[in-house]
């Protein structure tokens, strides 16, 4: 893999977030760090025990493998290995190596000087995880609130925890959520097509300036956000479609434990028109 | 502009906890861990078990081994085989359960039903409803156990009562009428849904699934085994017809869809809850309670025991369970009221299920149908 110019330039050690200098090297283009070791190994213990547990279950259909977490009735207790003890070892892994990717990734962003906005919008999916299997079982008091480690059980653990709410588009949270999901795939549709059109003319074109792609927004809608404004304009999108997934989650059970259309009765009796 | 920001920090969340339910919540796992079948419960929002009135008297074995009621009193067509104090003994509690005295009821207590110069006289409407209710709640407690019985005690079950439903009202608060037509035009018109109703527990779909499902015997399944083609007519009404249905029996029942289903496949009996059963014999049941008692009374019921469609106020989910799973928490009231039990031969209509059936024959006639369900 090439090497830009630049880059044999930043590769200098230190800024590590630890100290000292412990895997504060270059393993061809990828940067190691402590990070990286601690990523390495919770991930792949995280595989192995999947893995393990595909063994003890009941098939290797790998649509079907199930790493389901422990009975309600152990509640924030250490459950037997096959009985959701597997779940909670996984789920540590899983935590751990998501962290460590992300102080890594801080980690190169002090060594490049850059700001730390990768880091930060990793954090927001990391942030969503962990509520989802920790902190909402906190707050339910039991980690079997937390969804199963598999490709249909968890699409299946998504539908029940719905249905547990008779009907979760009428949950807030989630409603924009899904909004901003939407709303990050249009503008990055957009951004891409406007960039793509600028950048990458046909033959005998000449590459267009920013000037062109700001025009062309302003003629069609009467502004453009500019070449930097898009990118904060992603960035927020897709935090935000993180940030309210989570909490459209951790409202249902702790905060909330009837249909979620029946919430809306606040605003139905509200007192100027009920 | 920072008090501001600090008034707008603290009424926001403030605002937001607002629509909220908190402290710990009720949790009954109902499924394999980790499908996310759990039952969830705020002890604060939760329907209350209500209370229930205590018998009028103890009913001796002498008192029910008297003269038989048709020997004292004229025109005792259901109870005239009860004795003459069991048959005192229930009109005692009729009264209390429908239309007790000292109520802000008009002619409450006898009177409600009886003309106190003829008790015999079928005079008051409301004594030729009650007869007919009576029949009611003896064709249910004798050939609807497969709605109640289950999880084996289905020999001593809890049974249904005129509290069941009444609760001391003469009209179950929780009922029912077809709604009015829509108007035929573009304004007002609602398709039947787009109402945030409280007979679908609030959602925007058909607010009227009763009609159909309740007192008509419209498939509530949509979905078949064949991939849909264009003749099959499944539609997203259709679909939301029932998914309106759905809601009200989760609403009427204080439990969410997971208590009879896996919603990975609604459908699928063999991944659904012993309790799915019981709710397909209750529906038939509800069908049974409004076609041939409620409307079978035809032009008896006045003008203000109807809808505004004209139909008269009938039942569902709701009318008995009143937000709870076992209506009365499964109280066993039934066993203080023998004459209700309707093991004596009463000119109900023909049954639907056998009667009676053990529990594991409930099973087996829950197996036996399925593909009609």
């Amino acid at each position: 893999m090439a090497v830009l110019s630049f880059e044999r330039k930043y590769r200098v050690r230190g800024g590590t977030l630890i100290g000292g200098d412990l895997f504060d090297f270059w393993v061809g283009p990828f940067y190691v760090g402590f990070f990286g070791v601690t990523t390495a190994f919770f991930a792949a213990l995280g595989t192995a025990l999947i893995i393990y547990g595909a063994a003890i279950g009941d098939t290797w259909n790998p649509w079907l493998i199930n790493i389901a977490p422990p009975d309600i009735s152990y509640g924030l207790k250490l459950a037997p290995l096959k009985e959701g003890g597997l779940w909670q070892i996984v789920t540590i892994c899983a935590i751990g190596a998501f962290v460590s990717w992300a102080l890594r990734e801080v980690e190169i962003c002090r060594k490049l000087g850059i700001g730390y906005h990768v880091p930060a919008a990793f954090g927001m999916a990391i942030f969503a995880y962990v509520t989802l299997v920790v902190f909402r079982p906190l707050l339910m008091g039991a980690w079997g609130y937390g969804f199963p480690y598999g490709i249909f059980p968890h699409l299946d653990w998504v539908s029940n925890t719905g249905y547990q709410y008779l009907h979760f588009h009428y949950n807030p949270a989630h409603m924009l959520a899904v909004s901003f999901f939407f709303t990050t795939t249009l503008a990055l549709g957009l951004h891409g097509a406007l960039v793509l059109s600028a950048v990458n003319p046909a033959p005998g074109e000449t590459v267009k300036s920013p000037e062109y792609e700001d025009t062309f927004f302003r003629d069609l809608i009467g502004y453009s956000v500019g070449t930097l404004g898009i990118h904060r304009v992603g960035l927020l999108l897709a935090m935000n479609a993180g940030f309210w997934s989570a909490v459209c989650i951790i409202i249902s059970g702790p905060f909330w434990s009837r249909g979620w259309p029946e919430w809306w009765t606040w605003w139905l009796n509200l007192p100027i028109w009920r | 502009m920072k008090t501001l920001n600090k008034l707008v920090a603290i009424a926001l969340p403030a605002l937001l906890l607002a629509g909220c339910e908190l402290g710990s919540k009720e949790q009954e796992q109902v499924g394999f861990r980790g499908t996310a079948m759990v039952q969830i419960n705020d002890p604060d929002s939760k329907a209350k078990v209500g209370d229930i009135p205590a018998p009028p008297y103890e009913l001796t074995t002498e008192m029910l081994a008297g003269d038989r009621a048709s020997t004292a009193y004229e025109n005792v067509p259901v109870l005239g085989n009860v004795s003459v104090d069991e048959f005192n003994y229930l009109m005692q509690a009729m009264t209390t359960w429908v239309a007790p005295d000292g109520s802000n009821i008009k002619d409450a207590g006898c009177t409600y039903c009886h003309n106190p110069e003829n008790m015999a006289s079928d005079e008051k409407y409301t004594k030729v409803v009650a007869r007919k209710m009576l029949q009611m709640t003896q064709n249910i407690n004798a050939n609807w156990k497969p709605h109640f019985a289950g999880q084996g005690d289905g020999q001593d079950n809890a049974g249904v009562t005129c509290w069941t439903c009444h609760r001391g009202n003469p009209v179950p608060v929780n009922n029912w009428s077809t709604a009015l037509p829509e108007p035929g035009k573009i304004t007002g018109k609602k398709y039947g849904g787009n109402t945030p109703a409280q007979s679908v527990a609030y959602a925007s779909l058909n607010f009227d699934p009763f009609t159909g499902y309740l007192a008509g015997k419209d498939n509530i399944r949509v979905g078949g085994k064949e991939f849909p083609t264009a003749a099959s007519k499944a539609a997203i009404q259709s679909t939301e017809k029932t998914y309106g249905l759905m809601m009200h029996m989760s609403q009427g029942l204080g439990v969410n869809c997971t208590f009879c289903h896996n919603s990975n496949n609604f459908a699928k009996w063999e991944d659904s809850r012993p309790q799915r059963v019981n709710a397909w014999y209750g529906i038939r049941m509800v069908r049974d309670i409004n076609n041939n008692y409620i409307t079978a009374l035809g032009d008896v019921w006045p003008a203000n025991r109807r809808g505004p469609h004209g139909d008269p106020l009938k039942v569902n989910c709701a009318t008995c369970h009143q937000g709870l799973n076992k209506p009365l928490g499964g109280a066993k009231m039934l066993k203080d009221y023998p004459a209700l039990k309707g093991a004596a031969p009463v000119a109900a209509p023909a049954p639907v299920v056998a009667a009676a059936p053990a529990p594991t024959d409930t099973a087996a006639a829950a197996e036996a149908v399925k593909p009609a369900a």
